[in-house]
């Protein structure tokens, strides 16, 4: 790891001010399970760390019948075990349970985990976000793309966007909350995510002096959600497919549905083809099936990575069926 | 004569009990002190500026900025311009510096070119007509052979094999010594064949060894009623020790070293230290307590343990220490060979193997590797095989516990389980049916099935393929059958028994974590009489006698049988100054219970405190060997043979695979301890779950890097991954009598068979290939819907 200058502000306002204008000079130490990663192995080599843990307002729960905040800085451990995260949403609190480890969970926070940086192994092997070797050959295209996008991929970057909470977050239909020199700004949490063209592009709308403060949910009342992720090992893993629903229901048939899939695309994935599937039908295994079918339907696998095509597929399906027969609730 | 022999059940206190290791205090609380822990005063931090390319020639290093940098003690050069590298992650040049981010910072500033050269870092079947036949060599490729390690014996017996081009010259044999070739590779090079008329042997990445035949295959298959054909394989996978490979070496004068090291083969380490550093072996010091794994990949100092005494002597002595980083030993500390094949078997319809056919490939990198042995424990009557050993730029391989088994078990195992499966029969009875093939240990697998198929519930569970599914989950079961041999290495001892009693046993062995300690002081301990902490067990020092390196499953024979020499030897000894206080023959003493006594009589006796005491003042002290002729019998046997059963469940949609129970049967002789030989037997387990199910060393091959040398995407099993493990250890009649012998490789052999086979009893398809992941599954059942 390279020497680094590391500050620990109080405030919101000292925070911002003591970010640079450019990406790769400072960044935000919050849990540090990822960044200190990332600088260990020379990925990234900020000259400044700005500590936020020290920002008591950029932490903790709180919730109204509108719906319910959460502080960027709060663990994924205390958000997977409060209360009204519990009971309100279910099926978050399940995706944030299965994140990594109990150990990682305790210091990871939901601002670094919206803000983590992609685990595509030509990345964190420090040959770039984009990689291409002299001769200008696409690393991932021509090599092991197994865990590689299906979806969005006809650009150079064919990365899967990392977080497994993010889905059904969106499912949820959450709202992010930015503040930077300019003031704060908010936005719908899946236009958060952008995929990069060049390589030094980042793969969020986040700018290098803002910094993610909170996240609100919507409340939540007769939604039926789920969280679905296929995963090689029991724990500790990261997905190989995954998908957040989110269903409101009139009588038995579906009113509206939000269907995000998540390790399919270099950004988290909603898919209106299969929202639109769905809506008016009741459900039933015949019908999770053909809204996955439409989700998938644009997919175009890399040369190792078909089989992700059909793991999604099934991520949405059980996702949808888990979410009519109760989901987590 | 004493008697040495190992006593029987009536005459045991501690031996074959089931005893908890005498180090679980310490490794649980977190005092046990690995190498990687050890900070000496002064301690300068060594890095290494490594290969980013797979295949390259180093033209030029530029060090220069570097020594200006202050903090900066030492730069050594291990590769300079005009030497090949043969993998992405060698060493190059490496540094000493005050601190790690000064370290860093100097690797960073050294510049080094390289002249990039094609590599290869896949093992897919070779194309045809791609394999060389032998051809004999040129001195450069001896060079290389020394450069990419391959190991002495191996390059003897391929120098004797192919022979020279041309008469090696004094300057060549020079060069080849300064290289590191020993002097039996010297001698094979100088006595070598010579071939001036052959030009040298174009270089290709594909060596086929010559084909095998026993009796007439041909016939064999034409007359069989049933034959089946199949594909098969299992990868190249890393050792990933959770202690990295490394050591800290200081010199305590100008000739003499001391090192820290994580070694497997503590007694081994200065013999291979002294020629490189151009000092005498017994100038050199190694020390370990603990190891954090091994496998298999640490009986050398290597490489990078000689550069470290060598930057060490370059900063003036000071402690120097260089551990590699996870990347690293992942990338070059060792990888399991892969091995591949095209099989045809064939039966009679009662299931009776008659003929086999093999055609194999795979690779231990640069090195090339040989043939796992195949068909394994079954000697078919009639076999032909081919191999072909891929030489690429992986990195090195070295033995990964029970070299070439786990992969013939796998080639062999999942070939007859297809055919049973052919001929409609269960794999208990069709395997049953040929254990005559076994030869001696035929007796030993047939108990050891049965009680097998009991623990696991065989009967209940087994279904012919692909018929117990319901919805997207399908449930199956699988076995294989392992052998191995076991027998105690050389091991030398010294037990001391004080005038006040107390005792101390010292031998350079070292614990793998095995419960190595834990079975020498339960023998000294019950040969004499006295509880198991009354003793003091020294070990991990050269300054002790030599015990063997820890390979092999070598360990528990040699130094049990060590250890129980010399404690029979110095109970002796004391019974000699005992007898006449007790007015009787020593021969005619007993140790029991802390007391020395009269057989018999137990009125007349001594504490043994009061027994010492007739010691004077002068300790006694024995040396026990193993082997010892001149003290019989052999207390250490070879050969065992085991079964181990899987049940699975997979998940048909997302080709998931969950491992629901294994089941190991397993004997080793003379069981020591039966608590810490189970808890081989669950390790072996676990590993063996962990390699079916995720493990595989996946390299990019336009870069020809390895792109998962993290924990991250080398995934190991976790606590969630691992079923109900029962483990049941053949003991008593039959087994005790053989003696000791080792248990560290067995269990480790069959899993990937066992479980792969039971993932096609459960989809009624092979997936050909381990780890059996996914892609691997869904493809699988995909041709098989298709068929």
């Amino acid at each position: 790891m390279r020497p680094f200058e590391y500050l620990s502000p109080n405030t919101r306002t000292q925070a911002i001010s003591l970010l640079g204008s450019t990406w790769g000079s400072s960044e935000i130490l919050a849990g540090g399970t990822d960044l200190l990663a990332l600088m260990k192995d020379d990925i990234l080599a900020p000259k400044r760390l700005i500590n936020i843990k020290d920002i008591k307002d950029l932490r903790g729960v709180s919730s109204d019948p509108q719906g319910i905040r959460l502080g960027a800085l709060t663990t994924l451990g205390d958000l997977a075990d409060d209360e009204s995260v519990k009971k309100n949403y279910p099926a978050l609190a399940e995706a944030l349970g299965e994140a990594a480890s109990p150990q990682i969970r305790n210091l990871a926070t939901l601002g670094g985990n919206l803000c983590q940086r992609p685990r595509c192994w030509y990345f964190r092997n420090g040959l770039g976000l984009l990689p291409i070797d002299e001769a200008g050959k696409e690393l991932v295209s021509e090599g092991e793309n197994r865990y590689h996008a299906i979806l969005g991929n006809e650009g150079p970057a064919k990365f899967v966007s990392p977080s497994t909470i993010v889905p059904i977050l969106v499912a949820y239909g959450a709202k992010i909350r930015l503040q930077g020199l300019n003031g704060k700004r908010e936005l719908p949490l899946e236009r958060f995510y952008v995929t990069p063209k060049k390589e030094g592009e980042r793969e969020h709308d986040l700018r290098p002096n803002e910094m993610v403060t909170e996240v609100m949910v919507p409340a939540a009342t007769n939604v039926k959600a789920a969280h679905y992720e296929i995963r090689q090992k029991a724990a500790f893993d990261w997905p190989l497919a995954l998908a957040g629903v989110a269903l409101k229901m009139r009588d038995s048939k579906v009113e509206s549905a939000r269907i995000v899939l998540g390790y399919v695309a270099p950004v988290p994935w909603p898919s209106p083809e299969a929202e639109k599937a769905l809506v008016g039908q009741p459900i039933n295994k015949e019908t999770a099936q053909k809204a996955a079918a439409a989700a998938l339907a644009n997919a175009k696998p890399l040369s190792h990575n078909a089989y992700k095509v059909k793991l999604a597929r099934v991520a949405v399906t059980r996702a949808i069926m888990k979410a009519a027969s109760g989901g987590a609730a | 004569m004493p008697d040495y022999a190992w006593p029987d059940a009536q005459h045991r206190t501690l031996i074959g009990a089931r005893v908890t290791r005498v180090d679980a205090p310490v490794k649980v609380s977190g005092q046990a002190k690995y190498t990687y822990d050890v900070h000496r005063p002064g301690m300068l931090y060594g890095k290494v500026l490594r290969s980013p390319y797979a295949h390259a020639k180093v033209v030029s290093i530029d060090t220069s900025a570097a020594e200006k940098m202050p903090g900066v003690k030492a730069i050594h050069i291990v590769q300079g311009p005009g030497s090949t590298i043969h993998w992405a992650g060698d060493d190059i040049v490496a540094v000493a510096a005050v601190d790690e981010p000064t370290a860093e910072d100097a690797v960073r500033a050294i510049k080094v070119k390289f002249q990039q050269l094609p590599h290869l870092v896949s093992d897919a079947e070779p194309p045809k007509g791609s394999a060389q036949e032998e051809g004999p060599l040129s001195i450069d490729a001896i060079d290389d052979m020394l450069d990419n390690q391959v190991p002495a014996n191996q390059m003897v017996s391929t120098i004797q094999r192919d022979g020279l081009i041309k008469k090696a010259s004094d300057e060549d044999l020079n060069m080849l010594k300064a290289d590191g070739a020993t002097d039996a590779v010297l001698e094979a090079i100088r006595s070598a064949t010579l071939h001036p008329e052959a030009s040298a042997k174009p270089p290709s990445n594909y060596q086929k060894a010559a084909a095998q035949t026993v009796g007439d295959p041909d016939k064999a298959f034409a007359e069989a009623d049933a034959v089946s054909e199949g594909m098969y394989g299992i990868p190249v996978i890393t050792h990933c020790c959770l202690e990295s490979h490394g050591s800290i070496s200081e010199w305590t004068d100008h000739e003499h070293l001391f090192t820290h090291i994580s070694t497997q083969n503590v007694s081994g380490i200065p013999g291979q230290m002294a020629e490189p550093l151009k000092i005498p072996a017994t100038n050199i010091r190694v020390h370990q307590d603990n190891i954090g794994g091994g496998f298999g990949s640490k009986f050398s100092p290597d490489r990078w343990g000689i550069f470290t005494a060598e930057v060490s002597r370059k900063a003036g002595g000071k402690p120097v220490r260089i551990m590699l980083e996870r990347d690293t030993e992942l990338k070059v500390a060792g990888a399991r060979p892969s091995a591949y094949a095209r099989v045809k078997v064939a039966a009679k319809n009662d299931g009776t193997l008659v003929a086999w056919q093999s055609s194999s490939w795979g690779t231990g990198g640069p090195g090339g590797g040989g043939m796992p042995p195949i068909p394994y424990v079954f000697r078919v009557p009639n076999q032909r095989q081919e191999h072909t050993a891929i030489r690429n730029n992986i990195g090195p391989a070295r033995a990964w516990r029970a070299p070439n088994h786990p992969q013939a078990a796998v080639l062999t195992m999942c070939a007859l389980d297809d055919l049973a499966a052919k001929l409609n029969l269960d794999p208990v009875e069709f395997f049953g049916r040929n254990l005559n093939l076994t030869q001696q240990r035929e007796h030993t697998y047939r108990e050891e099935l049965s009680i097998a198929s009991e623990l696991m519930g065989w009967k209940q569970k087994w279904h012919p393929r692909g018929q117990n599914a319901s919805g997207d989950t399908a449930r199956g079961v699988g076995l294989s059958f392992h052998t191995w041999g076991g027998r105690g290495h050389a091991s030398d001892c010294d037990l001391t028994i004080h005038p006040d009693g107390s005792v101390e046993l010292k031998m350079g062995s070292q614990d793998l974590g095995t419960g190595t300690r834990t079975c020498i002081l339960m023998v000294a301990a019950d040969t004499l009489g006295i509880p198991m902490d009354a003793i003091q067990l020294q070990i991990g020092d050269t300054t002790y006698p030599p015990s063997g390196g820890s390979g092999g499953s070598t360990t528990i024979g040699g130094v049990t049988s060590s250890t129980r020499r010399a404690s029979v030897d110095a109970r002796d000894a004391v019974f000699a100054k005992v007898a006449p206080a007790l007015n009787v023959q020593s021969d005619q003493l007993e140790c029991v219970n802390g007391k020395v006594m009269v057989k018999g009589d137990s009125s007349r006796f001594l504490s043994w405190k009061e027994a010492c005491s007739k010691l004077a003042v002068m300790p006694v002290t024995m040396r026990g060997k193993n082997p010892d002729k001149n003290k019989p019998p052999d207390l250490t046997n070879s050969g065992v043979g085991g079964v181990q059963m899987a049940e699975v469940e997979v998940d048909t949609d997302t080709g998931i695979v969950k491992v629901k129970k294994m089941v190991a049967v397993q004997d080793c002789g003379l069981v020591i301890d039966l608590k810490t030989a189970e808890s081989q037997c669950h390790g072996a387990l676990i590993m063996g779950i962990s390699y079916s199910l995720f493990e595989e060393k996946v390299m990019d091959p336009v870069t020809g890097r390895m792109l998962n040398a993290d924990m991250e995407f080398y995934r190991l099993a976790g606590l969630n991954d691992i079923p109900e493990l029962v483990v049941h250890m053949m003991t008593g009649k039959g087994y005790d009598e053989r003696g000791v012998i080792g248990l560290g490789e067995p269990p480790v052999i069959s899993p990937g068979a066992a479980i792969s086979n039971a993932v096609a009893n459960a989809i009624g398809v092979r997936v050909p290939f381990l780890p059996l992941t996914p892609d691997r599954v869904l493809t699988a059942l995909e041709q098989k819907a298709g068929a």
